[in-house]
């Protein structure tokens, strides 16, 4: 394979672009006074996010290659970079208003996500595993900070701690699983590797190394059995950054999971796919039963996202079936669309968590919801909304959502798969149409504090709009994961 | 037959009234509070004028579906906003619409708290009632039949009673893990014919192993909502909490789900199945007949009495369905009409003391003939109208059934008539220990009558009970060529099984 002189710099621009934006705003805020410094990087952290996911969407689709085949963009990745961008921009955008609440404010916050950010957008659009480690490794640095971002609070410290120590023992094994394909196979590159699996064998020395690359990328989306970290991150990391992990390192680390596993490993998927359904069943039964007896809404959502996440690697069993082409396709494409969904509910649902302040402190026991309905109608609306819709109650998103996951199951002719997972579904409809209950039937609290910010105004709105009517225009998003999936396996 | 939308007309009327109560009301609580019921009652009024119109237009002589409305809604995925009625639908969708006014009037007083959301809640109710009945598309009936969940949810858990919370989560978990699993066999049928639409789907044969499988998982769903013995005991938790307007939705229209989904899903959809299946039916049905009718008996609470009588009332249904001839089937959808008439009458009955003495026990009333003559004879009229007195339209449904039931085995005919004496048992013991006996209580002595807006709520239910107990053929008439439609498949497509296997087996 000849190695151009100059790789196409034309096709990682979105990276580069926003490695430089970080940059810029590191040295701004480190000149300018604390208090503006924060507020610089804070909008423009939103804007360089956004302008990245422009920059994404304005370029050309096509399935290219560059830096000697171990970067590659094509519509898949635009997808996910877009997803992950957007997501990241408006967890910016929202968090603002508690770092100020907390004196947390430093400009550095908004930095690190950028960074972080970086590491997921090149973790997508990586083609061999050491570009693949690389971004994943200055995406969990950077998260490793900004989860102990209170630094002076013991529960965010531990959180920082425990993420730290168990995400380090994750990419050792992912390392391990790495090392042993090489081994193994005699190269790192996805492309070369694809050529040498495409009969379908391997040796075992590969397979042991396929099944230490899932352990480290499934706690990378905190599936089960390697969930633990999940809760008590989420509960003890400051609010704006339990949002954040609940959406970007998860479509990120998804989007990982994909390529890596039809893209290389693709012809393999009999070997791999007990695998895949085993931690989806069991992501899917801890998710439901586990959160109910939860009473702080972090951990609550902590447990909802294991759940979610079984659901969604429903799309990849499907996809390792490499039987009919259309219904591995179909996999992938309804997979992605659940995704999408599931950054709106969480990012929708964050955003009311972090409106939960009375007398200026975070709430996050779930009773302090009670009698929502009548002191803020139009914020009990919109979480009931949302916790309808991750539910899976129809009309909202996340029923659309879950009828493109289980249709896949069910074109693929993995029965127990769709039946405990539906099954699985009700258990979670308890502690979601819980959370109505308390805004609804319970009799009202104190008020929560007001005014509420502008920023999780329009987020709320936002989401909630997106999740009330995307039952009537759903062919945008499923037109454009179809293109996305069609790229990726094409290509 | 015109090209005017009527069905969508119906369907979304509501749903815009809805939102005119949510983004147009303003003032104080009580200015709200009144435009809300104003707009709700007006807005339920014009849907059901509107929906007369559906009946008026109706053209008897065809099992087509009329009235069809067809739209893409995702393409590739081969759904569609597909719409329309026939003999069987048509009468449901026009209850639906009747039932609402009437809730509406029925809480005009004895709700005062968060008006404003309750009317919401109502019309929404209605939008998505009728559109369940009126789907044509698989996916679209599932959305519609779900989502029902979400407003009766809140209606129970917000305006019930004291264990409602219980309620509203019984209620809802209930019948969720029905419908989960039917959505499975639907993404099963949608991959095994390629299609969602329901008037091809209603042709399909889909292979005899499979049958079963998706004929389990609607049972699944439509016997929670029936609801069958033994997964009735969500009902009477969810009568007794609920508003009394949430209960007479809920035994008007909801538990028609059940018998409306056995009739246009499973039997023409899944005829084998259906056969393999007809003996578990009957058992159940059975079953529930009997112990339904004596819990009933000995129940203290009057709501709860009517929800087992409902669940007793319910089995008629099922076994009449399943006894595929055309009185039992006639006799089935004419039996959930009276039962739609009959039991949210009874429920507004129990309502109207309710609101006077806020106790439903049995025991804090008696001798109420004394102060309330007109309550004791609407009352009376009700109560023989489910009991099945002739000239009441539950005669007709209970007779046509137990023809039905008696051509198609008797034994199960005989024991379903126990069901009769059963009911009449607890209905007339019931009337006994409420109306009759001496007035002996003091806090009963100045119960006034009923009033003029109550008289109203009773008029059209009291019409219809005659109408239908006189003259049931005008009802009948309109369904007679659907119901022969759907048997004409179920045989048919059971007769060219048979005689398959018969070759095979040569």
């Amino acid at each position: 394979m000849p190695i151009a002189v100059v790789p196409n710099f034309a096709l990682a621009a979105p990276e580069i672009f926003l490695a430089l934006a970080a940059m810029a705003l590191l040295v701004t805020g480190a000149f300018m006074n604390e208090r503006s410094a924060a507020r610089v990087t804070s909008y423009g952290g939103v804007l360089a996010l956004l302008v990245t996911a422009g920059i994404v969407l304005s370029m050309n689709k096509a399935s290219r290659m560059t830096f000697g085949e171990t970067f590659i963009f094509d519509g898949f990745a635009a997808f996910m970079k877009v997803m992950i961008l957007v997501s990241a921009a408006a967890v910016v955008f929202m968090a603002k208003e508690y770092l100020i609440r907390h004196e947390i404010d430093r400009f550095e916050f908004p930095i690190l996500v950028m960074l972080a950010t970086l590491g997921m957008i090149m973790m997508v659009s990586a083609n061999d595993f050491i570009a693949l480690y690389l971004g994943l490794e200055l995406q969990s640095l950077a998260l490793y900070v900004i989860a102990s971002f209170q630094r002076d609070g013991t529960r965010s410290a531990e959180a920082g701690l425990k993420y730290f120590v168990l995400g380090a023992l994750a990419s050792g094994m992912l390392l391990y699983g790495m090392s042993l394909v090489y081994g193994f196979a005699g190269t790192t590159g996805f492309v070369p590797l694809a050529d040498l699996f495409a009969h379908g064998g391997a040796p075992t020395g590969v397979i042991v190394g396929i099944v230490f690359i899932l352990a480290g990328l499934a706690f990378k989306v905190s599936a089960v059995p390697f969930h633990m970290w999940t809760p008590d991150v989420y509960e003890g990391a400051p609010t704006p950054v339990t949002a954040l992990f609940a959406v970007a390192p998860k479509i990120a680390a998804m989007g990982l999971l994909i390529r890596v596993m039809v893209g290389p490993f693709g012809d393999l998927g009999g070997q791999w796919q007990q695998i895949v359904i085993f931690i989806s069943i069991a992501s899917m039964i801890l998710g439901a039963v586990a959160a109910i007896n939860q009473r702080n809404i972090k951990r609550l959502m902590a447990y909802s996202s294991i759940g979610n996440m079984g659901y969604a690697l429903i799309g990849l069993a499907v996809a390792a079936e490499a039987a009919d082409p259309v219904i591995r396709a179909d996999g992938i494409r309804n997979m992605l669309i659940f995704l999408a969904i599931y950054v709106f509910m969480n990012v929708g649902t964050f955003a009311v968590i972090l409106t939960m302040r009375r007398g200026g402190r975070m709430i996050e026991d779930i009773d302090g919801l009670a009698g929502l309905s009548k002191t803020n109608p139009l914020m009990a609306l919109c979480l009931g909304v949302f916790m309808f819709s991750m539910a899976g109650i129809p009309p909202f998103a996340g029923f659309l959502g879950k009828l493109y996951i289980f249709q896949s199951a069910v074109q693929a002719g993995l029965f127990p798969l769709a039946i405990i997972g539906v099954l699985a579904s009700v258990v979670a409809a308890f502690y979601y149409i819980r959370i109505v209950k308390v805004m609804y039937f319970d009799a009202a609290d104190e008020a929560f504090d007001s005014p509420i910010g502008m920023e999780m105004k329009s987020i709320l709105v936002i989401s909630f709009i997106f999740v009330t009517f995307f039952i009537l225009f759903p062919v945008p998003l499923i037109a454009g994961a179809t293109r996305a999936t069609a790229s990726l396996l094409g290509g | 037959m015109t090209d005017f939308p009527w069905l969508s007309v119906v369907t979304f009327l509501p749903l815009v009234g809805a939102l005119f109560i949510l983004f147009f009301s303003r003032g104080t609580a009580e200015q709200v509070a009144r435009d809300a019921r104003a707009v709700a009652l007006w807005v339920s009024s014009i849907t059901f004028l509107v929906s007369l119109g559906l009946w008026v237009n109706f053209d008897v002589r065809t099992s087509d579906f009329q009235f069809v409305e067809k739209f893409v809604w995702v393409p590739g995925l081969d759904l569609a906003y597909h719409v329309g009625i026939d003999g069987i639908s048509l009468f449901f969708v026009l209850l639906s619409t009747l039932l609402t006014v009437l809730c509406i009037l029925a809480s005009w007083e004895s709700i005062q708290e968060r008006v404003k959301e309750y009317m919401v809640a109502f019309l929404i109710l209605e939008t998505l009632m009728v559109g369940m009945f009126a789907a044509l598309d698989i996916v679209l009936f599932y959305v519609f039949f779900e989502a029902v969940l979400i407003p009766m949810y809140l209606i129970i858990g917000i305006w019930g009673g004291p264990r409602r919370n219980y309620a509203a989560f019984k209620f809802f978990l209930y019948t969720l893990a029905g419908s989960v699993l039917m959505l499975l066999a639907i993404l099963a049928m949608m991959y095994q014919s390629g299609t969602s639409d329901m008037t091809r789907l209603l042709t399909f044969d889909f292979a005899p192993s499979l049958q079963t499988w998706l004929w389990l998982a609607f049972f699944a769903s439509f016997a929670v909502k029936v609801p069958m013995w033994p997964v009735h005991t969500w009902l009477p938790d969810a009568h007794v909490e609920a508003p009394t307007a949430g209960s007479v939705i809920l035994a008007g229209v909801l538990l028609k789900f059940g018998g409306y989904g056995f009739l246009r899903f499973s039997m023409p959809m899944f005829p084998l199945a259906s056969l393999e299946f007809t003996p578990l039916m009957f058992t159940l049905s059975i079953i529930a007949v009997i112990y339904t009718s004596l819990v009933a008996l000995a129940q203290e609470d009057m709501k709860k009495l009517i929800a087992y009588s409902s669940v007793a009332h319910m089995a008629f249904v099922t076994l009449g369905a399943f006894a595929a001839n055309t009185q039992a089937v006639e006799g089935a959808i004419a039996h959930m009409l009276s039962h739609g008439f009959v039991s949210a009458a009874l429920f507004l009955v129990v309502g109207v003391v309710y609101d006077r003495m806020h106790s439903r026990e049995i025991a804090t009333y008696g001798g109420l003939v004394h102060r309330m003559p007109k309550y004791a004879l609407i009352f009376m009229i009700f109560m023989m109208a489910s009991v099945g007195l002739p000239g009441t339209s539950g005669f007709v449904g209970e007779v046509l059934v137990l023809i039905g039931l008696f051509k198609a085995n008797s034994w199960v005919g005989a024991f379903a008539a126990t069901g009769l004496i059963l009911g009449a048992c607890y209905m007339l013991y019931l009337y006994r220990r409420v109306i009759f006996g001496q007035l002996t209580k003091d806090n009963l002595k100045s119960i006034g009558d009923l009033n003029m807006r109550e008289i109203a709520v009773f008029a059209p239910l009291l019409l219809l009970v005659f109408w239908m107990g006189i003259y049931p053929e005008t009802f009948l008439s309109a369904m007679h060529v659907s119901v022969e439609n759907l048997l004409e498949r179920y045989h048919s497509a059971i007769a060219a099984h048979g005689a398959a296997t018969a070759i095979a087996a040569r």
